[in-house]
């Protein structure tokens, strides 16, 4: 019955396309305004631009240097989800094949971490990176964002492992394979539906996070899109027409990553919250 | 004989040895990097709470209760921001779901479209609160007069950011407008499981739309909404980034959430210890509501 194509359906159809529309016109406001001289915002914000102007975005790559907030978050993103990955999976499989006391206490310890708000620890922390050499470094914010990331990665592959039959690793092992050759030859490639699921999450969190890249990186050189977006608003408030082209630019490659990847996105969503 | 006995002896510490050297390669590196990042912190935090610290002296006074002390009795804008942080979870929380759980069940359909349209109603979730902040403190100021002078209608007229009450409402529509299209996509996973055959025989049986969805659909999908208001409540608790970038906590301190409240203490009037008694009440009251919510919607699961 489900799959039925009937009038009510043509019906509900319609009306969902519609209510998608909707849903788009900020994207509208903001795309189409991008064009526009600052006058011409202010005199109608609905209607297309008389003339299509990239003045905006030149400007805006020059005053946020945007090729260099984007490397920043791209590498701080790549780096910080390569540590990620590596370190939940591995610890994750052999908390499952290690059943015991420890491994329970840990779970528990590292679940449980879940629902700690970031508030609850960033004061001391950005004291401890200080101590620690982490401030103002980008290998000092990508080690946080392992340290942030291990919870609830950790928490999903522990929950696929389980359903990772013991038998292959049994065999290699009977074989004279080592502990890592098993891992990295044998587990690890049949992780790989969660390991997307993982870099997807982590990709959408990371690459967006503001707040911890403002306690943390303080230069100028070493801001993200995020940072980079933000100090300029704070610059040129109500400045529409540069901010506009700069929110564009600021949203345009995780958009961009989304659409490429939208069917495994929403698929790894799916399967990272609801086990 | 007795060689033997300790050849054995000592390949078994040997073993025990392997073993633990072992787990600590495998499970060492995430709980190194935890215990720094989060849990020295978390101790940190809760001894700070204790003392006067002012985040440049090294030198800390240990005061007691009394920041504790002073928030409860003396801090009417840190009451004020979670009397604003409940009220906006609650209202976020309702009507996030509401949307998402429509949508699901409108795209759960065999719409020849619904594959673009799920897209469609992701799409802001990808983009961070800061920047989508941004993006409606344009669409509240100037989107909605262009379409209020299109219109005439007196929803758009309004000074959306300018008002308590509406810039109230102004982020709760921001924040679902954000997160419905997560909430959908795991309503409709939930929907996706319901056996077919049920749902036929009911409509045979003569059920009407409404009973199939409160009396089947919902009971069947409650893990779904477990899952749902643990998110929801959760991330509305935690606002910030949004918050920061849509109203500032304004007009006069009316929207600020407690996660900013608490950034101001520390970062912004220099009181550590205090901001830091702050971030553990918060860290209590937020654990005590998720794990109520949990608790509560999964014995009802049972029952179902």
């Amino acid at each position: 019955m489900r799959n039925r194509y009937t009038k009510r359906t043509f019906v509900l159809e319609l009306f969902t396309i519609l209510l998608a529309i909707i849903f788009l016109v900020p994207f509208y406001f903001v795309v189409v305004n991008s064009f526009k001289s600052f006058s011409e915002i202010l005199v109608d914000a609905a209607a297309l631009p008389s003339e299509w102007l990239l003045s905006n975005y030149v400007e805006v790559w020059q005053v946020l240097d945007f090729p260099t907030a984007f490397l920043n978050s791209l590498i701080i993103t790549v780096f910080s989800i390569m540590g990620i990955v590596v370190i939940s999976s591995m610890a994750a499989w052999k908390m499952v094949r290690t059943p015991g006391k420890l491994s329970n206490f840990l779970f528990i310890l590292f679940v449980s971490a879940m629902v700690v708000p970031f508030q609850a620890v960033m004061i001391p922390l950005v004291k401890l990176g200080g101590t620690l050499g982490l401030i103002n470094s980008i290998p000092g914010i990508i080690i946080m964002y392992f340290g942030f990331g291990v919870p609830l990665s950790l928490f999903l592959y522990h929950g696929f492992v389980k359903s990772v039959p013991v038998e292959v690793e049994e065999s290699a092992y009977i074989d004279g394979c080592s502990q890592f050759g098993i891992f990295w030859r044998i587990v690890f490639p049949l992780l790989k539906p969660i390991t997307v699921t993982v870099i997807i999450l982590n990709t959408l969190w990371i690459w967006n996070d503001y707040l911890l890249p403002l306690l943390v990186l303080q230069d100028t050189s070493l801001r993200t899109i995020p940072l980079a977006t933000s100090s300029f608003f704070a610059q040129y408030t109500k400045q529409w027409d540069m901010g506009l082209a700069a929110l564009i630019l600021g949203i345009a490659p995780i958009i961009m990553f989304f659409l490429f990847l939208q069917r495994h996105i929403i698929q790894g969503i799916t399967s990272g919250s609801i086990k | 004989m007795k060689a033997y006995t300790q050849r054995a002896a000592f390949s078994r510490r040997h073993r025990i040895v392997k073993n633990i050297l072992s787990y600590a390669t495998f499970v060492g590196p995430a709980l190194l990097f935890f215990a720094v990042i989060q849990i020295v912190p978390f101790m940190m935090g809760v001894y700070y709470s204790f003392t006067s610290w002012n985040g440049i002296s090294a030198v800390t006074e240990f005061v007691g209760l009394e920041n504790y002390k002073r928030i409860f009795t003396d801090d009417e804008r840190f009451f004020n921001s979670f009397v604003f942080t409940t009220k906006f979870m609650f209202a976020a929380v309702v009507i996030s779901n509401m949307i998402g759980l429509s949508l699901a069940l409108m795209l759960d359909a065999a719409l020849k479209t619904k594959n673009i349209l799920r897209t469609v109603f992701f799409l802001p979730n990808v983009i961070g609160g800061l920047l989508l902040g941004f993006i409606w403190q344009f669409i509240f100021v100037r989107g909605f007069a262009a379409v209020g002078d299109i219109t005439n209608l007196s929803f758009f007229q309004q000074p959306w950011l300018g008002d308590a009450q509406t810039a109230f409402w102004g982020i709760v529509i921001v924040f679902s407008w954000q997160i419905s299209g997560y909430m959908m996509v795991i309503y409709i996973a939930a929907l996706q499981g319901i056996d077919q055959s049920l749902l036929d025989s009911a409509k045979i049986d003569g059920a009407n739309g409404f009973h199939m969805l409160t009396k089947i659909i919902i009971p069947l999908i409650l893990p779904a909404f477990t899952i749902c208001f643990f998110l929801t409540i959760s991330m509305a608790f935690k606002i910030f980034d949004l918050n920061l970038s849509l109203t500032g906590g304004g007009p006069f301190n009316s929207t600020q959430s407690v996660a900013i409240n608490i950034y101001q203490e520390a970062f912004t009037q220099n009181n550590y210890g205090l901001g830091t008694a702050k971030s553990i009440i918060f860290f209590v009251v937020v654990a005590i509501f998720t794990l109520v919510q949990v608790m509560m919607t999964k014995k009802r699961e049972v029952e179902a």
